[in-house]
Protein backbone atom coordinates (compact mmCIF):
# COMPACT_ATOMS: atom_id res chain seq x y z
CA UNK A 1 0.00 0.00 0.00
CA UNK A 2 2.85 2.36 0.88
CA UNK A 3 4.16 1.79 -2.63
CA UNK A 4 1.60 4.23 -3.96
CA UNK A 5 3.03 7.75 -3.92
CA UNK A 6 -0.43 9.21 -3.38
CA UNK A 7 -1.04 7.12 -0.27
CA UNK A 8 2.34 8.16 1.09
CA UNK A 9 1.55 11.79 0.30
CA UNK A 10 -1.81 11.58 2.06
CA UNK A 11 -0.24 9.94 5.11
CA UNK A 12 2.49 12.57 5.21
CA UNK A 13 -0.10 15.33 5.02
CA UNK A 14 -2.18 13.71 7.74
CA UNK A 15 0.84 13.41 10.03
CA UNK A 16 1.58 17.08 9.50
CA UNK A 17 -2.02 18.04 10.25
CA UNK A 18 -1.86 15.98 13.44
CA UNK A 19 1.07 18.00 14.80
CA UNK A 20 0.09 21.35 13.30
CA UNK A 21 -3.51 21.33 14.59
CA UNK A 22 -2.97 21.58 18.35
CA UNK A 23 0.25 23.60 18.05
CA UNK A 24 -1.49 25.90 15.56
CA UNK A 25 -4.16 26.63 18.18
CA UNK A 26 -1.49 27.91 20.55
CA UNK A 27 0.03 29.92 17.71
CA UNK A 28 -3.37 31.59 17.23
CA UNK A 29 -4.09 32.03 20.95
CA UNK A 30 -0.67 33.45 21.77
CA UNK A 31 -0.27 35.48 18.58
CA UNK A 32 2.84 33.57 17.58
CA UNK A 33 2.24 33.61 13.82
CA UNK A 34 5.40 35.50 13.03
CA UNK A 35 7.33 33.31 15.44
CA UNK A 36 6.21 30.27 13.46
CA UNK A 37 7.29 31.92 10.24
CA UNK A 38 10.73 32.79 11.58
CA UNK A 39 11.29 29.28 12.91
CA UNK A 40 10.22 27.76 9.61
CA UNK A 41 12.42 30.05 7.53
CA UNK A 42 15.43 29.12 9.61
CA UNK A 43 14.84 25.51 8.59
CA UNK A 44 16.40 26.19 5.17
CA UNK A 45 19.70 26.78 6.94
CA UNK A 46 19.11 23.44 8.64
CA UNK A 47 18.64 21.78 5.27
CA UNK A 48 21.98 23.18 4.12
CA UNK A 49 23.76 22.01 7.26
CA UNK A 50 22.18 18.56 7.05
CA UNK A 51 23.22 18.13 3.44
CA UNK A 52 26.74 19.35 4.19
CA UNK A 53 27.14 16.86 7.03
CA UNK A 54 25.13 14.03 5.46
CA UNK A 55 22.71 13.99 8.40
CA UNK A 56 19.03 13.29 7.80
CA UNK A 57 17.32 16.53 6.78
CA UNK A 58 14.77 16.00 9.55
CA UNK A 59 17.39 16.37 12.27
CA UNK A 60 19.12 19.28 10.55
CA UNK A 61 15.90 21.25 10.28
CA UNK A 62 14.75 20.31 13.79
CA UNK A 63 18.09 21.40 15.29
CA UNK A 64 18.36 24.73 13.48
CA UNK A 65 14.67 25.51 13.96
CA UNK A 66 15.12 24.72 17.65
CA UNK A 67 18.13 27.02 18.00
CA UNK A 68 16.24 29.72 16.13
CA UNK A 69 13.15 29.37 18.31
CA UNK A 70 15.25 29.53 21.48
CA UNK A 71 17.11 32.58 20.20
CA UNK A 72 13.86 34.39 19.50
CA UNK A 73 12.47 33.49 22.91
CA UNK A 74 15.63 34.74 24.59
CA UNK A 75 15.61 38.00 22.64
CA UNK A 76 11.95 38.61 23.38
CA UNK A 77 12.66 37.97 27.06
CA UNK A 78 15.32 40.69 27.01
CA UNK A 79 12.82 43.23 25.82
CA UNK A 80 14.05 43.57 22.25
CA UNK A 81 10.99 44.60 20.25
CA UNK A 82 9.65 41.18 19.30
CA UNK A 83 8.46 42.33 15.92
CA UNK A 84 11.85 43.68 14.90
CA UNK A 85 13.81 40.79 16.38
CA UNK A 86 11.66 38.28 14.50
CA UNK A 87 11.93 40.22 11.27
CA UNK A 88 15.71 40.38 11.48
CA UNK A 89 16.16 36.76 12.47
CA UNK A 90 13.59 35.25 10.10
CA UNK A 91 14.87 36.80 6.93
CA UNK A 92 18.54 36.59 7.87
CA UNK A 93 18.20 32.88 8.55
CA UNK A 94 16.38 32.28 5.29
CA UNK A 95 18.95 34.25 3.30
CA UNK A 96 21.83 32.61 5.14
CA UNK A 97 20.32 29.22 4.36
CA UNK A 98 20.01 30.03 0.67
CA UNK A 99 23.61 31.29 0.56
CA UNK A 100 24.89 28.29 2.50
CA UNK A 101 23.29 25.86 0.07
CA UNK A 102 25.21 27.53 -2.77
CA UNK A 103 28.47 26.73 -0.98
CA UNK A 104 27.76 23.02 -0.75
CA UNK A 105 30.51 21.30 -2.76
CA UNK A 106 29.28 18.95 -5.42
CA UNK A 107 25.70 18.83 -4.24
CA UNK A 108 22.97 19.81 -6.61
CA UNK A 109 20.02 20.66 -4.39
CA UNK A 110 16.53 21.28 -5.59
CA UNK A 111 15.81 24.10 -3.17
CA UNK A 112 12.24 24.51 -4.28
CA UNK A 113 11.48 21.12 -2.73
CA UNK A 114 12.30 22.61 0.65
CA UNK A 115 10.83 26.04 0.03
CA UNK A 116 7.49 24.81 -1.32
CA UNK A 117 7.44 21.20 -0.20
CA UNK A 118 7.58 18.02 -2.22
CA UNK A 119 4.80 15.94 -0.75
CA UNK A 120 4.45 13.73 -3.82
CA UNK A 121 8.06 12.57 -3.37
CA UNK A 122 7.74 11.51 0.27
CA UNK A 123 9.64 8.29 0.96
CA UNK A 124 8.94 5.58 3.53
CA UNK A 125 11.79 6.95 5.62
CA UNK A 126 10.28 10.44 5.41
CA UNK A 127 6.98 8.99 6.62
CA UNK A 128 8.74 7.51 9.61
CA UNK A 129 10.21 10.90 10.55
CA UNK A 130 6.91 12.71 9.94
CA UNK A 131 4.80 10.36 12.06
CA UNK A 132 7.46 9.99 14.73
CA UNK A 133 7.82 13.77 14.95
CA UNK A 134 4.05 14.30 14.98
CA UNK A 135 3.64 11.73 17.76
CA UNK A 136 6.32 13.50 19.80
CA UNK A 137 4.62 16.88 19.32
CA UNK A 138 1.23 15.44 20.32
CA UNK A 139 2.69 13.73 23.38
CA UNK A 140 4.49 16.92 24.45
CA UNK A 141 1.43 19.14 24.08
CA UNK A 142 -0.91 16.55 25.57
CA UNK A 143 1.35 16.10 28.60
CA UNK A 144 1.48 19.84 29.34
CA UNK A 145 -2.04 20.65 28.08
CA UNK A 146 -3.58 22.05 31.27
CA UNK A 147 -0.49 24.03 32.20
CA UNK A 148 -0.11 25.35 28.64
CA UNK A 149 -3.72 26.55 28.59
CA UNK A 150 -3.35 28.25 31.97
CA UNK A 151 -0.09 29.96 31.04
CA UNK A 152 -1.62 31.06 27.73
CA UNK A 153 -4.60 32.66 29.49
CA UNK A 154 -2.51 34.51 32.05
CA UNK A 155 1.05 34.21 33.24
CA UNK A 156 -0.05 35.55 36.64
CA UNK A 157 -2.72 32.89 37.08
CA UNK A 158 -0.17 30.28 36.06
CA UNK A 159 2.44 31.56 38.53
CA UNK A 160 -0.06 31.61 41.36
CA UNK A 161 -0.83 27.94 40.62
CA UNK A 162 2.82 26.99 40.69
CA UNK A 163 3.22 26.78 36.91
CA UNK A 164 6.34 28.35 35.41
CA UNK A 165 5.25 30.15 32.22
CA UNK A 166 8.83 30.12 30.89
CA UNK A 167 8.87 26.35 31.04
CA UNK A 168 5.58 26.14 29.15
CA UNK A 169 6.93 28.54 26.53
CA UNK A 170 9.91 26.24 26.15
CA UNK A 171 7.56 23.30 25.56
CA UNK A 172 5.88 25.21 22.74
CA UNK A 173 9.26 26.26 21.34
CA UNK A 174 10.35 22.64 21.20
CA UNK A 175 7.04 21.56 19.65
CA UNK A 176 7.45 24.30 17.06
CA UNK A 177 10.93 23.11 16.03
CA UNK A 178 9.70 19.52 15.68
CA UNK A 179 6.64 20.58 13.70
CA UNK A 180 8.78 22.58 11.29
CA UNK A 181 10.94 19.51 10.72
CA UNK A 182 7.79 17.42 10.18
CA UNK A 183 6.13 19.83 7.79
CA UNK A 184 9.01 21.03 5.62
CA UNK A 185 8.73 18.14 3.19
CA UNK A 186 4.94 18.49 3.02
CA UNK A 187 4.27 22.19 2.48
CA UNK A 188 7.79 23.67 2.47
CA UNK A 189 9.45 26.25 4.70
CA UNK A 190 7.57 29.20 3.23
CA UNK A 191 4.11 27.75 3.92
CA UNK A 192 4.55 25.94 7.25
CA UNK A 193 3.11 28.86 9.17
CA UNK A 194 0.02 28.65 6.96
CA UNK A 195 -0.52 25.02 8.00
CA UNK A 196 -0.29 26.12 11.62
CA UNK A 197 -2.55 29.12 11.49
CA UNK A 198 -5.22 28.53 8.86
CA UNK A 199 -6.74 25.23 10.10
CA UNK A 200 -6.69 26.51 13.71
CA UNK A 201 -8.30 29.80 12.71
CA UNK A 202 -10.97 27.92 10.76
CA UNK A 203 -11.56 25.60 13.73
CA UNK A 204 -12.34 28.61 15.92
CA UNK A 205 -15.70 28.99 14.17
CA UNK A 206 -16.74 25.46 15.07
CA UNK A 207 -15.42 25.04 18.59
CA UNK A 208 -16.77 26.03 22.01
CA UNK A 209 -13.78 24.79 23.98
CA UNK A 210 -10.00 24.62 23.54
CA UNK A 211 -9.96 20.82 23.16
CA UNK A 212 -12.64 20.94 20.47
CA UNK A 213 -10.71 23.65 18.66
CA UNK A 214 -7.55 21.51 18.60
CA UNK A 215 -9.45 18.48 17.32
CA UNK A 216 -11.26 20.49 14.65
CA UNK A 217 -7.94 22.02 13.62
CA UNK A 218 -6.53 18.52 13.01
CA UNK A 219 -9.65 17.47 11.10
CA UNK A 220 -9.69 20.60 8.95
CA UNK A 221 -5.95 20.25 8.33
CA UNK A 222 -6.55 16.68 7.17
CA UNK A 223 -9.38 17.85 4.95
CA UNK A 224 -7.14 20.53 3.45
CA UNK A 225 -4.50 17.89 2.68
CA UNK A 226 -7.08 15.72 0.93
CA UNK A 227 -8.51 18.69 -0.95
CA UNK A 228 -5.11 20.01 -1.93
CA UNK A 229 -3.88 16.64 -3.18
CA UNK A 230 -7.11 16.25 -5.17
CA UNK A 231 -6.71 19.70 -6.68
CA UNK A 232 -3.09 18.96 -7.51
CA UNK A 233 -4.07 15.71 -9.21
CA UNK A 234 -6.94 17.18 -11.22
CA UNK A 235 -5.45 20.50 -12.22
CA UNK A 236 -1.75 19.59 -12.09
CA UNK A 237 -1.04 22.32 -9.57
CA UNK A 238 1.89 22.24 -7.10
CA UNK A 239 0.77 20.08 -4.17
CA UNK A 240 2.02 22.09 -1.17
CA UNK A 241 0.48 25.40 -2.20
CA UNK A 242 -2.70 23.57 -3.24
CA UNK A 243 -3.06 22.23 0.31
CA UNK A 244 -2.77 25.75 1.69
CA UNK A 245 -5.30 27.01 -0.87
CA UNK A 246 -7.73 24.30 0.26
CA UNK A 247 -7.17 25.29 3.89
CA UNK A 248 -7.86 28.92 3.01
CA UNK A 249 -11.12 27.82 1.39
CA UNK A 250 -12.11 26.03 4.59
CA UNK A 251 -11.29 29.15 6.58
CA UNK A 252 -13.54 31.28 4.41
CA UNK A 253 -16.34 28.74 4.89
CA UNK A 254 -15.79 28.89 8.65
CA UNK A 255 -16.68 32.57 8.65
CA UNK A 256 -20.32 31.68 7.96
CA UNK A 257 -22.57 33.15 10.65
CA UNK A 258 -24.36 30.92 13.11
CA UNK A 259 -21.59 28.36 13.57
CA UNK A 260 -21.32 26.97 17.13
CA UNK A 261 -18.08 28.78 17.96
CA UNK A 262 -19.59 32.18 17.19
CA UNK A 263 -22.49 31.88 19.63
CA UNK A 264 -22.40 32.91 23.30
CA UNK B 1 3.20 29.72 61.69
CA UNK B 2 2.05 32.45 59.32
CA UNK B 3 0.51 31.44 56.01
CA UNK B 4 2.88 33.60 54.06
CA UNK B 5 5.50 36.13 55.03
CA UNK B 6 7.68 38.65 53.28
CA UNK B 7 11.01 39.08 55.06
CA UNK B 8 12.96 42.19 54.23
CA UNK B 9 11.64 41.85 50.68
CA UNK B 10 12.90 44.18 47.95
CA UNK B 11 11.79 43.87 44.37
CA UNK B 12 13.29 45.54 41.33
CA UNK B 13 11.40 46.17 38.12
CA UNK B 14 12.93 47.69 35.02
CA UNK B 15 16.08 48.69 36.87
CA UNK B 16 14.26 50.57 39.65
CA UNK B 17 13.66 49.27 43.14
CA UNK B 18 9.88 49.31 43.47
CA UNK B 19 9.67 47.71 46.89
CA UNK B 20 12.13 48.39 49.71
CA UNK B 21 12.62 46.04 52.62
CA UNK B 22 9.01 45.03 53.11
CA UNK B 23 8.13 42.89 56.10
CA UNK B 24 4.67 41.44 56.44
CA UNK B 25 2.99 38.25 57.52
CA UNK B 26 -0.51 36.95 56.96
CA UNK B 27 -2.10 34.86 59.69
CA UNK B 28 -4.85 32.30 59.10
CA UNK B 29 -8.33 33.77 58.72
CA UNK B 30 -7.52 37.48 58.76
CA UNK B 31 -8.42 40.07 56.16
CA UNK B 32 -5.49 42.29 55.28
CA UNK B 33 -5.79 45.14 52.82
CA UNK B 34 -2.94 46.90 51.09
CA UNK B 35 -3.59 50.52 50.24
CA UNK B 36 -1.30 53.04 48.61
CA UNK B 37 -1.14 55.54 45.78
CA UNK B 38 -0.60 54.51 42.16
CA UNK B 39 2.90 53.21 41.58
CA UNK B 40 3.41 52.46 45.26
CA UNK B 41 4.23 48.80 44.50
CA UNK B 42 0.95 47.19 45.55
CA UNK B 43 0.67 44.88 42.56
CA UNK B 44 4.40 44.27 42.67
CA UNK B 45 4.04 43.08 46.25
CA UNK B 46 1.31 40.61 45.30
CA UNK B 47 3.34 39.51 42.28
CA UNK B 48 6.29 38.74 44.52
CA UNK B 49 4.08 36.88 46.99
CA UNK B 50 2.58 34.60 44.31
CA UNK B 51 6.06 33.97 42.93
CA UNK B 52 5.66 35.84 39.65
CA UNK B 53 8.39 38.36 40.48
CA UNK B 54 11.77 37.44 41.95
CA UNK B 55 13.01 39.02 45.15
CA UNK B 56 16.05 41.27 44.71
CA UNK B 57 16.83 40.91 48.40
CA UNK B 58 15.01 39.25 51.26
CA UNK B 59 12.59 36.43 50.67
CA UNK B 60 9.02 35.17 50.64
CA UNK B 61 8.26 32.32 53.02
CA UNK B 62 5.18 30.21 52.44
CA UNK B 63 3.78 27.64 54.79
CA UNK B 64 4.50 24.27 53.14
CA UNK B 65 1.54 23.07 51.06
CA UNK B 66 -0.12 26.47 51.16
CA UNK B 67 -3.08 26.63 48.74
CA UNK B 68 -3.44 30.13 47.27
CA UNK B 69 -6.48 31.37 45.37
CA UNK B 70 -5.47 34.31 43.21
CA UNK B 71 -7.68 36.91 41.53
CA UNK B 72 -5.58 39.00 39.13
CA UNK B 73 -6.07 42.68 38.51
CA UNK B 74 -6.82 42.27 34.85
CA UNK B 75 -7.32 39.26 32.71
CA UNK B 76 -7.43 40.03 29.02
CA UNK B 77 -9.46 37.12 27.70
CA UNK B 78 -10.44 37.73 24.15
CA UNK B 79 -12.46 35.50 21.89
CA UNK B 80 -9.48 33.85 20.22
CA UNK B 81 -9.64 30.94 22.62
CA UNK B 82 -13.07 29.37 22.98
CA UNK B 83 -13.54 28.84 26.70
CA UNK B 84 -16.67 28.12 28.68
CA UNK B 85 -17.00 29.22 32.28
CA UNK B 86 -16.95 25.59 33.45
CA UNK B 87 -13.79 24.84 31.48
CA UNK B 88 -12.11 27.96 32.89
CA UNK B 89 -12.80 26.79 36.43
CA UNK B 90 -11.04 23.53 35.59
CA UNK B 91 -7.69 25.23 34.96
CA UNK B 92 -5.08 24.20 35.80
CA UNK B 93 -6.66 21.38 37.81
CA UNK B 94 -9.61 19.39 36.53
CA UNK B 95 -12.66 19.77 38.75
CA UNK B 96 -15.74 17.56 38.82
CA UNK B 97 -18.94 19.12 37.44
CA UNK B 98 -20.68 19.28 40.82
CA UNK B 99 -17.74 21.18 42.33
CA UNK B 100 -17.87 23.61 39.42
CA UNK B 101 -21.60 24.25 39.78
CA UNK B 102 -21.26 24.63 43.54
CA UNK B 103 -18.52 27.24 43.07
CA UNK B 104 -20.65 29.12 40.56
CA UNK B 105 -23.69 29.00 42.83
CA UNK B 106 -21.59 30.42 45.66
CA UNK B 107 -20.82 33.54 43.64
CA UNK B 108 -24.39 33.84 42.39
CA UNK B 109 -23.77 32.58 38.87
CA UNK B 110 -25.64 29.27 38.97
CA UNK B 111 -26.51 28.09 35.49
CA UNK B 112 -23.75 30.01 33.72
CA UNK B 113 -21.39 27.03 33.39
CA UNK B 114 -21.88 26.76 29.64
CA UNK B 115 -21.52 30.47 28.87
CA UNK B 116 -18.45 31.55 26.89
CA UNK B 117 -16.02 33.61 29.00
CA UNK B 118 -15.81 36.28 26.29
CA UNK B 119 -19.56 36.90 26.62
CA UNK B 120 -19.62 37.63 30.35
CA UNK B 121 -20.31 41.11 31.68
CA UNK B 122 -17.62 42.80 33.76
CA UNK B 123 -19.28 41.89 37.04
CA UNK B 124 -19.89 38.29 36.02
CA UNK B 125 -16.29 38.00 34.89
CA UNK B 126 -14.94 39.16 38.26
CA UNK B 127 -17.25 36.70 40.03
CA UNK B 128 -16.02 33.87 37.84
CA UNK B 129 -12.43 34.82 38.75
CA UNK B 130 -13.42 34.70 42.41
CA UNK B 131 -15.14 31.34 41.94
CA UNK B 132 -12.01 29.98 40.31
CA UNK B 133 -9.87 31.26 43.16
CA UNK B 134 -12.18 29.64 45.71
CA UNK B 135 -12.57 26.28 44.03
CA UNK B 136 -9.23 24.94 45.21
CA UNK B 137 -10.24 25.48 48.88
CA UNK B 138 -7.46 28.00 49.42
CA UNK B 139 -6.14 28.91 52.85
CA UNK B 140 -5.17 32.27 51.42
CA UNK B 141 -7.08 34.35 48.92
CA UNK B 142 -5.01 37.03 47.15
CA UNK B 143 -6.99 39.65 45.25
CA UNK B 144 -5.52 42.50 43.21
CA UNK B 145 -8.15 45.23 43.01
CA UNK B 146 -10.94 42.75 42.44
CA UNK B 147 -13.59 45.39 41.83
CA UNK B 148 -11.79 47.25 39.08
CA UNK B 149 -14.22 48.35 36.42
CA UNK B 150 -17.33 47.58 38.46
CA UNK B 151 -20.02 50.10 39.38
CA UNK B 152 -20.73 50.76 43.03
CA UNK B 153 -23.47 48.18 43.55
CA UNK B 154 -21.25 45.68 41.76
CA UNK B 155 -18.33 46.55 44.04
CA UNK B 156 -20.42 46.22 47.16
CA UNK B 157 -21.80 42.87 46.02
CA UNK B 158 -18.33 41.51 45.24
CA UNK B 159 -16.94 42.58 48.61
CA UNK B 160 -19.91 40.91 50.28
CA UNK B 161 -19.09 37.71 48.40
CA UNK B 162 -15.45 37.88 49.49
CA UNK B 163 -16.54 38.40 53.09
CA UNK B 164 -18.98 35.47 52.89
CA UNK B 165 -16.33 33.26 51.33
CA UNK B 166 -13.98 34.14 54.17
CA UNK B 167 -16.56 33.20 56.77
CA UNK B 168 -17.46 30.01 54.95
CA UNK B 169 -13.97 28.74 54.21
CA UNK B 170 -11.96 30.43 56.95
CA UNK B 171 -9.43 31.51 54.32
CA UNK B 172 -7.24 34.51 55.00
CA UNK B 173 -7.69 37.36 52.54
CA UNK B 174 -4.97 39.64 51.24
CA UNK B 175 -6.20 42.29 48.85
CA UNK B 176 -5.17 45.47 47.17
CA UNK B 177 -7.91 48.04 47.10
CA UNK B 178 -8.57 51.62 46.15
CA UNK B 179 -11.92 51.77 47.91
CA UNK B 180 -10.85 53.27 51.18
CA UNK B 181 -14.27 53.14 52.80
CA UNK B 182 -14.53 49.42 52.08
CA UNK B 183 -11.03 48.89 53.33
CA UNK B 184 -11.83 50.60 56.54
CA UNK B 185 -15.00 48.67 57.17
CA UNK B 186 -13.97 45.18 56.14
CA UNK B 187 -10.31 44.73 57.06
CA UNK B 188 -8.75 43.38 60.20
CA UNK B 189 -5.49 45.00 59.25
CA UNK B 190 -4.44 47.65 56.77
CA UNK B 191 -0.99 47.98 55.28
CA UNK B 192 -0.24 51.35 53.81
CA UNK B 193 2.36 50.99 51.10
CA UNK B 194 4.44 53.56 49.30
CA UNK B 195 7.48 51.69 48.06
CA UNK B 196 7.89 50.59 51.64
CA UNK B 197 5.45 49.92 54.46
CA UNK B 198 4.64 53.40 55.77
CA UNK B 199 2.25 52.26 58.42
CA UNK B 200 0.33 49.23 59.39
CA UNK B 201 -2.32 48.20 61.90
CA UNK B 202 -6.06 48.11 62.49
CA UNK B 203 -8.04 50.43 60.21
CA UNK B 204 -8.46 53.02 62.92
CA UNK B 205 -4.78 53.06 63.81
CA UNK B 206 -3.73 53.40 60.19
CA UNK B 207 -6.43 55.97 59.49
CA UNK B 208 -5.08 58.15 62.27
CA UNK B 209 -1.43 57.70 61.32
CA UNK B 210 0.23 60.84 59.96
CA UNK B 211 1.92 58.81 57.19
CA UNK B 212 -1.48 57.66 55.95
CA UNK B 213 -2.94 61.15 56.15
CA UNK B 214 0.02 62.51 54.25
CA UNK B 215 -0.62 60.02 51.45
CA UNK B 216 -4.38 60.23 51.24
CA UNK B 217 -5.13 63.69 52.56
CA UNK B 218 -7.86 64.68 54.92
CA UNK B 219 -10.66 63.78 52.51
CA UNK B 220 -10.45 60.20 53.63
CA UNK B 221 -11.09 61.26 57.19
CA UNK B 222 -14.74 61.41 56.22
CA UNK B 223 -14.85 57.84 55.05
CA UNK B 224 -12.98 56.74 58.14
CA UNK B 225 -15.38 58.53 60.44
CA UNK B 226 -18.27 56.96 58.59
CA UNK B 227 -16.80 53.57 59.25
CA UNK B 228 -16.35 54.26 62.92
CA UNK B 229 -19.81 55.57 63.24
CA UNK B 230 -21.19 52.24 62.06
CA UNK B 231 -18.74 49.82 63.49
CA UNK B 232 -17.18 51.35 66.54
CA UNK B 233 -18.48 48.66 68.87
CA UNK B 234 -15.90 46.27 70.18
CA UNK B 235 -13.01 47.18 67.86
CA UNK B 236 -10.46 49.70 68.85
CA UNK B 237 -11.52 52.28 71.37
CA UNK B 238 -8.12 53.77 71.85
CA UNK B 239 -8.87 56.33 69.17
CA UNK B 240 -12.20 58.05 69.75
CA UNK B 241 -14.13 59.99 67.12
CA UNK B 242 -11.74 62.74 66.35
CA UNK B 243 -13.06 63.38 62.89
CA UNK B 244 -16.65 63.68 61.82
CA UNK B 245 -17.73 63.46 58.19
CA UNK B 246 -16.93 66.67 56.36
Amino acid sequence: MLDDFLIRAALAGLGTALAAGPLGCFVVWRRMAYFGDATAHAAILGVALALATSLPVFWGTAAVAGVMALAITALAGRGVAADTALGVLAHSALALGLVAVAFLPGVRVDLSAYLFGDILAVSRADLGFIWGGAAAVLALIGWRWQALLTATLSTDLAQASGIDPRRERLVLTLAMALTVAVAIKVVGALLIAAMLIIPAAAARGLARGPEAMAIFAVALGGLAVAGGLGLSLLADTPAGPSIVVAAAGLFVASLAPGLPGRRG
Amino acid sequence: MSLIAAENLSVRRGGATVLHAVNLRIEPGEIVTVVGPNGSGKSTLLGALIGALPAATGRVVRRPGLAVGYVPQRLALDARMPMSVARFLSLPHRRPADEVSAALARVGLAGLAGRQMARLSGGQFQRVLLARALIGRPQLLILDEPTQGLDQPGEAALYRLIEEARIETGAAVLMVSHDLHVVMSASDRVICLNGHVCCEGTPSVVGAAPEYRALFGIGTGGALALYRHDHDHGHDHAHPHESEPV
